[in-house]
């Protein structure tokens, strides 16, 4: 890990990994909690944590390096959620098609894998779920589709998601869930928060 | 009923407080007024706790009646202030009687006009606040003719000396908002109307500096930009010589802070304003300082830009 200035208030950690961002983000969390960190905002990305809202970002950077990564504890596993879908996606086909398989295995991978949320960006309570092999990264479309319905289930890159509410979008679609992703009178308003482990279970359309 | 009634909306006009901190790791944007100190000024100039909801007008301003009497104050860009079709003062606390019209009108300098009313606007807070957020769509729509907008109990305890005291700052905040607002450089004076005078930003360098070459660094640091009319309440973005970048690889979206400029592919600059998405995945060349972000945020449409390194901040190259 290695600390990037993001301006007067911020601090940006770049990690070499995923997993890495997740300690971190863990270990941030947990200073905050505590009133060990005082700051606004804890934003985990895909490589990165942005700390923002900080007095002294030069310290904070500077306390933060004497760490090594290493003792950043991983984070304790997250709470649990079960997504029903339908999977009955337009871009269910090519997405088999990219992973050489079948629509079923398809599914079944989908099914298969468990998820957590690695961070949360693009629209409230989108969630990028990390979980699946490399070797199963899919390009996004070429060109994005002006209006993808609330709970449509996708994969780009690295990551699946679930769109909590409809907007333009890019990914490749294989399902549909019914489940609420973003309420703003919850607490949280959000349904998967970074940390979350996610399933899906196929459920008939 | 406490209230206002819209009579002429304007070309944008918006419920604004402090926005929603904090929940950017949800991906929910802060919001928030555009130039928070001008809403905080005309906040306390009613008596209110600086944090109360106002309307952020855009330009054009808007024209409202008031459904009982009520105390208000305008800052902001400095645009003509009328009630019941007599000219008051911007940047002071004036009454509106019950059923008389409240107009602000086009801004003579700058882009957004705040006004503040003893008990604050009070529609239903989301998520903390009751800032309208262009980018997610959270919070109440933009004004439209014939809402009615409900505005809260004047504050039981306005604050020492009260609204009609004329409390420190009543008396210059109309002409210093006037002055600093557009400029950012506060060197006095009066600007004629429709003047252009270059908005200097200082800038701290980017997370992503290391991205850019170092000729892109020095033009950043020098050339001049204009503020594009394809600027909005997310960003503010500029038109003038494109920064070309050492590093090509795709950058993976990563967490960015207001303030942030932002270099997408056109490699014209853009710097993030108060509904900013909360993660982008273009490199951060340089961080506006966050006491003239509100002169980015009031920077019109053709408006002059340029940045200047923060004295005494090393990390340019």
């Amino acid at each position: 890990m290695r600390t990037r200035p993001a301006g007067p208030r911020a601090i940006l950690l770049e990690c070499a990994d995923a997993a890495e961002v997740a300690a971190w983000h863990a270990e941030l969390r947990r200073r905050l909690d505590s009133g060990a960190l005082v700051a606004t905002d804890l934003v985990p990305a895909a490589r990165t944590v942005l700390v923002d809202g900080v007095a002294d970002p030069a310290g904070l950077a500077e306390s933060l390096a004497t760490m090594s990564a290493g003792r950043a504890a991983p984070p304790e596993p997250g709470t649990a959620v079960e997504l029903d879908c339908v999977y009955d996606g337009p871009d269910l086909a090519e997405v088999a098609e990219l992973w050489r398989t079948s629509v079923d295995g398809v599914v079944a991978r989908h099914t298969g894998t468990e998820f957590r949320v690695a961070f949360c960006g693009f629209s409230p309570g989108f969630g990028y779920l990390t979980g699946l092999p490399a070797e199963f990264a899919v390009p996004r479309r070429d060109s994005p589709r002006p209006r993808v319905p609330a709970g449509a289930v996708g994969l780009a890159g690295e990551y699946s998601g679930v769109y909590p509410s409809p907007s333009p979008g890019g990914w490749r679609l294989i399902g549909r869930t019914g489940a609420v992703l973003f309420d703003p009178s919850a607490s949280p308003p959000a349904l998967l928060t970074p940390g979350t482990r996610v399933r899906f279970r196929a459920v008939p359309g | 009923m406490r209230a206002f009634t819209v009579l002429r909306p304007g070309l944008l006009s918006t419920v604004q407080d402090r926005g929603r901190p904090g929940l950017a790791y949800l991906g929910i944007p802060r919001s928030g007024a555009a130039d928070l100190p001008a809403l905080e000024l005309a906040n306390r100039l009613v008596g209110n706790d600086p944090a109360a909801a106002g309307l952020e007008f855009t330009v054009t301003g808007a024209v409202l009646r008031a459904e009982e009497s009520l105390l208000v104050a305008v800052t902001g860009a400095p645009a003509p202030v009328r009630v019941a079709g007599a000219e008051v003062p911007h940047g002071a606390a004036v009454p509106v009687p019950a059923g008389a019209e409240l107009a602000v009108g086009t801004a003579r300098t700058g882009l957004r006009s705040y006004l503040a009313v003893a008990g604050g606007i009070a529609v239903p807070p989301v998520l903390g606040s009751r800032a309208t957020d262009t980018l997610s769509g959270l919070g109440p729509a933009p004004l439209r003719k014939g809402d009615t907008v409900p505005v809260g109990a004047t504050p039981v305890a306005p604050a020492p000396g009260g609204p009609a005291a004329a409390p420190a700052g009543t008396a210059s905040a109309g002409p210093r908002s006037a002055e600093t607002v557009p400029g950012g450089t506060g060197s006095g004076g009066s600007t004629p109307p429709g003047a252009r005078r270059t908005v200097v930003l200082r800038v701290h360098p980017g997370p992503r500096v290391g991205w850019f070459t170092a000729p892109a660094v020095r033009t950043l640091l020098s050339a001049d930009y204009q503020a594009s009319p394809t600027s909005n309440r997310v960003g503010m973005r500029l038109t003038g010589p494109p920064l070309a970048r050492s590093v090509d690889a795709e950058l993976p979206s990563e967490g960015v802070v207001l303030g942030a400029v932002q270099v997408p592919a056109s490699g014209e600059p853009l710097v993030f304003l108060a509904d900013h998405p909360t993660t982008g995945g273009y490199p951060v060349i340089a961080v506006v300082d966050p006491a003239d972000v509100p002169a980015a945020a009031q920077a019109r449409p053709g408006t002059p830009v340029r940045f200047e390194p923060v004295e005494g901040v090393s990390g340019w190259t």
